[in-house]
């Protein structure tokens, strides 16, 4: 469960990114956030992995109180939170099994299990095979899968997608919905950023548009069309 | 921390030496001279603490017989300075057997002072009590007939502490400002480390590790540096220090004093010296990881 209540974010150069946004997101739901390019969606989403930190406001995700978190505590939120970007960021020298297998390693999880889990991981996303590929050897949405496996391998409990098809050609952007799909259908909340029209209007979920940063639009079943 | 966890900060930490390469070697070599003049600098001010303190300790006092006093007036000076309170024992030392230790100290060249022509005096070798006592004996004793000098080790202690006084100040600035270098130096390798392995660090932000767990390999990069840098200067003063061990024994034998063991000095020193590399090290990386790893 995410709630953002009166939520405002001002940097230091005195720019309002974000201004008293509302806005409720229910374990389980797919959202996708949507909004020309600086309209404060990038801010939204940093905001919910405590990249940043809120200028004033609450923000609630499960029982952390992000406005009130120190930083000594934020790795313990983001053990909860996937993120997944356009670009990946994988690390060219580990193997895809290494790359999947860092995010549980970082938490101290016991090997053997790390093992169990990446192998069930992979053939979740459907890269079964090729565990011993290095990043550089993979196609654009085999790496985005490799990101994705990563970002799911700690179960958590909401997965942020921030512009993950961006990159990518519609034949494979589509797949890579598909999978995020598959993963909310799961029970893991999917939040996604995009400037992808036809993706947004073909796989329709709730939908918030951002412009100015504020919340101009909330939508259960929300597309592109019906913008305006 | 999980064992399998340390394994893994540990291969990082090297991985990230050898990427480090020359930067690397730099700063190695940094701590290797600068521990190499600690290390000699420690053992030399250890020995001189502890010569200083044997001289303090020293309960003997030296009473230099006239040379022209009579066996008779000999035996009654013995007596006069056995019934001081302080003494507990008068030994004679005659005037060849003070150069037969001359000459085991200094060579056979001072073989040429045997019969007449020795200079030296015959000598009681007279024992206090206690240290303290040795000042008051050697006073009393210098008014006795016969008696042409009475010596004792603590005058000689003071001016051997006045001594280390200066050279441990002067040693204590000069390894302050070597060590200073090195922690620049391992800093600097840190803060390369740190730069080339952002996008690692930015994962390792994002899937939750912590703090602690992003800062450990740098950390032990900075204390392997250190702890490199100190093997040769440990070696080179062991080996050193055995052999000039060896060669001044006799020397200080002789005197009646001892320098520090390899045995009991070595141990503690290198230990002292690995100690001294890890830390710098690791000062090294917390500086580079308090300026450059905002977490």
């Amino acid at each position: 469960m995410i709630r953002m209540v009166d939520v405002s974010k001002v940097y230091d150069n005195k720019v309002t990114a974000l201004e008293n946004v509302n806005v409720e997101i229910a374990q389980g739901d797919f959202v996708y956030v949507v909004g020309p390019s600086g309209a404060g969606k990038s801010t939204f989403i940093k905001l919910l992995y405590r990249e940043l930190r809120a200028t004033s406001g609450l923000i609630m995700i499960d029982d952390f109180d992000l406005t009130q978190l120190k930083d000594r505590e934020v790795p313990f939120l983001r053990r909860k939170i996937g993120v997944v970007f356009q670009d990946f960021k994988l690390l060219s020298r580990l193997t895809v099994a290494e790359n999947i297998a860092y995010a549980m390693e970082v938490i101290e999880t016991d090997p053997e299990e790390i093992k169990q889990r990446v192998t069930q991981v992979l053939a979740e996303v459907g890269l079964t095979g090729k565990a011993a590929r290095f990043p550089n050897e993979l196609s654009g949405g085999e790496q985005q899968r490799v990101a994705i496996a990563r970002a799911i391998t700690n179960n958590p409990h909401i997965l942020i997608a921030d512009e993950p098809t961006g990159n990518l050609d519609p034949n494979t952007s589509e797949e890579i919905m598909a999978l995020l799909e598959k993963i909310n259908a799961k029970g893991t909340t999917v939040i996604m950023a995009t400037h992808n029209d036809q993706l947004v209007n073909s796989h329709v979920h709730r939908l918030l548009e951002i412009n100015n940063g504020d919340i101009v639009r909330d939508e259960k079943e929300g597309t592109y069309a019906n913008e305006g | 921390m999980k064992a399998s966890t340390f394994k893994r900060h540990v291969t990082d930490s090297f991985r990230s030496l050898k990427r480090n390469g020359g930067m690397s070697v730099a700063a190695i070599v940094s701590v290797t001279v600068t521990l190499l003049l600690v290390g000699i600098f420690l053992a030399l001010i250890f020995n001189v603490n502890h010569v200083s303190r044997e001289v303090e300790n020293d309960v003997r006092v030296r009473v230099m017989i006239d040379q022209k006093t009579t066996k008779t007036q000999r035996n009654d000076l013995r007596d006069e300075l056995q019934a001081m309170a302080d003494v507990s024992s008068v030994t004679y030392s005659s005037r060849q057997q003070e150069l037969d230790k001359v000459v085991g100290s200094y060579g056979s060249a001072f073989q040429m002072f045997g019969g007449d022509s020795n200079p030296l005096n015959d000598v009681f070798i007279v024992k206090t009590k206690t240290p303290q006592a040795t000042e008051k004996v050697a006073k009393a004793a210098k008014k006795l007939a016969h008696v042409s000098e009475a010596n004792y080790g603590g005058a000689n202690a003071r001016n051997l502490f006045r001594a280390t006084d200066s050279l441990r100040q002067w040693g204590l600035g000069f390894s302050i400002l070597l060590l200073l270098v090195a922690v620049f130096l391992i800093s600097n390798t840190v803060r390369i480390t740190i730069l080339s392995r952002q996008t690692e660090i930015g994962i390792m932000r994002l899937v939750g590790a912590t703090n602690s767990y992003i800062r450990w390999p740098f950390l032990l990069e900075g204390a392997w540096t250190g702890l490199f840098g100190a093997i040769i200067p440990i070696i080179i003063v062991d080996i050193g220090y055995a052999v000039l061990y060896g060669a001044s024994a006799k020397t200080f034998a002789s005197a009646g004093y001892a320098l520090l063991s390899p045995g009991s000095l070595l141990f503690g020193m290198d230990l002292l010296l690995a100690v001294i590399g890890i830390v710098i090290g690791a000062v090294g990386a917390a500086i580079s990881m308090g300026r450059f790893l905002k977490i």
